[in-house]
């Protein structure tokens, strides 16, 4: 890992390995070196704001240097199982491009387990790895205007739920009921970076 | 006794503003908040609030407000012509409504963003502890209509004992202070020196996201895509074609361009008034782009 100075008020943590960043994130977490405010994971990288009052990017990046990235304990949270309608507009589009029935394409989706690496686009939008390689698209070429809230998209290496309606070039391959951002829930988000997520259409078929 | 505000103007672009939710990309939150926040916290202190009350943010002025009820306003930031129940009033100074008078902002003779501060601060309902508008994040009140009515709050400290707060008038041409940005490689040598060089103009594409710059291109040493990483307030991202986008207030929490430099917390208040149109120029206050390894001291 290398530590890039970021301005005058923050450092970024910049990996090879992008398993890295969520080990970074929850050892800096748990014991924050001293004048950190903020830590923002995203896909290679993690972002580390300080009060400049009361450190300094030598001080800081000699303290980020020290931690072990890999030698933390996986988040407590239990599995979210995210209750999926598989009907979305590209799923066809997707089962062709990937050279596959649309039932491939859901039982690969449904078998991943994934990691909510990071958020970003939108609040409580949160990008999750572990897709399975053969589902691994680019996006649309040509964005929706307006993406349901609720609907389960791929693009790249990453899943995501829109947590609501928004613009957005992913490919739609279902929906959920399940409200994964509700601002007067504590937390609002439920896909937080670290959390481990399951998709599954059993019983709504 | 409930007061409130009756917008009968809304202005081009008028948005309710607090401090923001700072604390909160981690979870795709941006802080949000108004975008000149030495502006906002400075006609809270004169109106005798906390400073991070909500008040509104208005582009260029424009706005028509009536107040029901006897109230105190101050009005901070891009200067404009005020009027207060038909009387001249001056900016950065409390100014005293009576029932049923009207608070007439003209447009702003120079700056972009006005900030009209109530005694008692606008209370709308809170979202994710802050009430300001996040146009990018859909947080927050909508962007104020005419006809909407604003509730007045009644959280307060004892009067202010001034009656003026001195300010120097918003500079023709600003200069911002910045630092390097963590991309400073993905440029060809000596891009930093020549965005700190080269004047800049402020171009049409300007809103509270960020501004679009338009001068001297920077040209990348390497292609390829950064996959997304967080941004910051003040971060200067700089898209293939070369002409820097300066990130304000409600900027993306990610971000998929290369930062190549970041302008100082304390000009993005600056940052914020700057007109398309006009020329802004960057000062560099800290040479050492240099990155720290593991293994090498």
């Amino acid at each position: 890992m290398r530590v890039l100075p970021y301005g005058a008020r923050a450092a970024m943590v910049d990996f090879d390995d992008p398993s890295e960043v969520l080990g970074l994130h929850a050892s800096l977490e748990r014991d924050p070196p001293d004048g950190v405010i903020e830590l923002v994971p995203a896909a290679r990288t993690l972002l580390v704001r300080f009060d400049p009052g009361r450190t300094h990017h030598d001080r800081l990046a000699g303290a980020i240097l020290d931690r072990s990235t890999v030698d933390v304990a996986p988040r407590e949270a239990a599995e979210i199982v995210v209750p999926v309608h598989y009907d979305g507009p590209d799923l066809a589009d997707v089962a062709a491009a990937a050279g596959m029935s649309a039932e491939a394409v859901v039982r690969r989706h449904e078998d991943g387990t994934y990691v909510s690496s990071f958020c970003g686009f939108a609040p409580g939008f949160a990008y999750l790895t572990g897709l399975d390689p053969a589902l691994r698209l680019p996006r649309r070429t040509s964005p929706r205007t307006r993406v349901p809230a609720g609907s389960v998209a791929i693009a790249g290496e990453y899943t995501a739920v829109y947590p609501n309606a928004s613009p957005g070039g992913w490919r739609l391959i279902g929906r959920t009921t399940l409200p994964v951002w509700d601002v007067d829930r504590e937390p609002p988000n439920l896909l937080a970076p670290g959390t481990r997520i399951r998709f599954s259409s059993a019983g709504l078929r | 006794m409930t007061s409130k505000i009756e917008v009968v103007r809304p202005g081009i672009f008028t948005t309710v503003q607090d401090l923001g939710r700072p604390g909160l990309a981690a979870i795709g939150v941006g802080r949000s908040g108004a975008a000149d926040r030495g502006s906002l916290r400075l006609a809270n202190r004169l109106v005798g609030n906390p400073e991070g009350n909500a008040a509104l943010e208005a582009v260029l002025g424009g706005l028509v407000l009536r107040f029901p009820a006897p109230a105190t306003v101050a009005v901070t930031g891009a200067p404009c012509s005020i009027t207060a129940g038909g009387r001249a009033a001056g900016p950065d100074s409390p100014v005293f409504l009576r029932a049923g008078e009207d608070l007439v902002l003209g447009t702003a003779s120079r700056g972009l963003r006005c900030y009209v501060a109530v005694r008692g601060g606008i209370d709308v309902p809170p979202v994710l502890g802050a009430r300001a508008t996040d146009t990018l994040g859909k947080l927050g009140p909508p962007v104020l209509s005419a006809g909407t009515t604003l509730p007045v709050g009644r959280r307060v400290l004892d009067h202010p004992g001034v009656d003026l707060a001195p300010r120097a008038p918003l500079p023709d041409a600003p200069v911002l202070r910045i630092t390097p940005g963590p991309r400073v490689p993905w440029f060809v040598p000596g891009a930093l020196s020549t965005l700190a060089s080269s004047g800049y103009v402020a171009t049409s594409d300007a809103d509270r996201v960020g501004v679009r710059l338009s001068g001297a291109a920077l040209r990348r040493a390497r292609d390829g895509e950064l996959p997304p990483e967080a941004a910051v307030p003040g971060a200067l991202q700089i898209p293939p074609s070369g002409q820097p986008i300066l990130f304000l207030a409600d900027h993306p929490v990610t971000g998929g361009y290369p930062v190549i430099a970041v302008v100082d917390e304390a000009d993005l208040d600056l940052a914020a008034q700057v007109r398309p149109g006009q020329r802004v120029r960057f000062r560099l206050t800290q040479a050492p782009v240099r990155s720290w390894s593991a293994g090498v001291s």
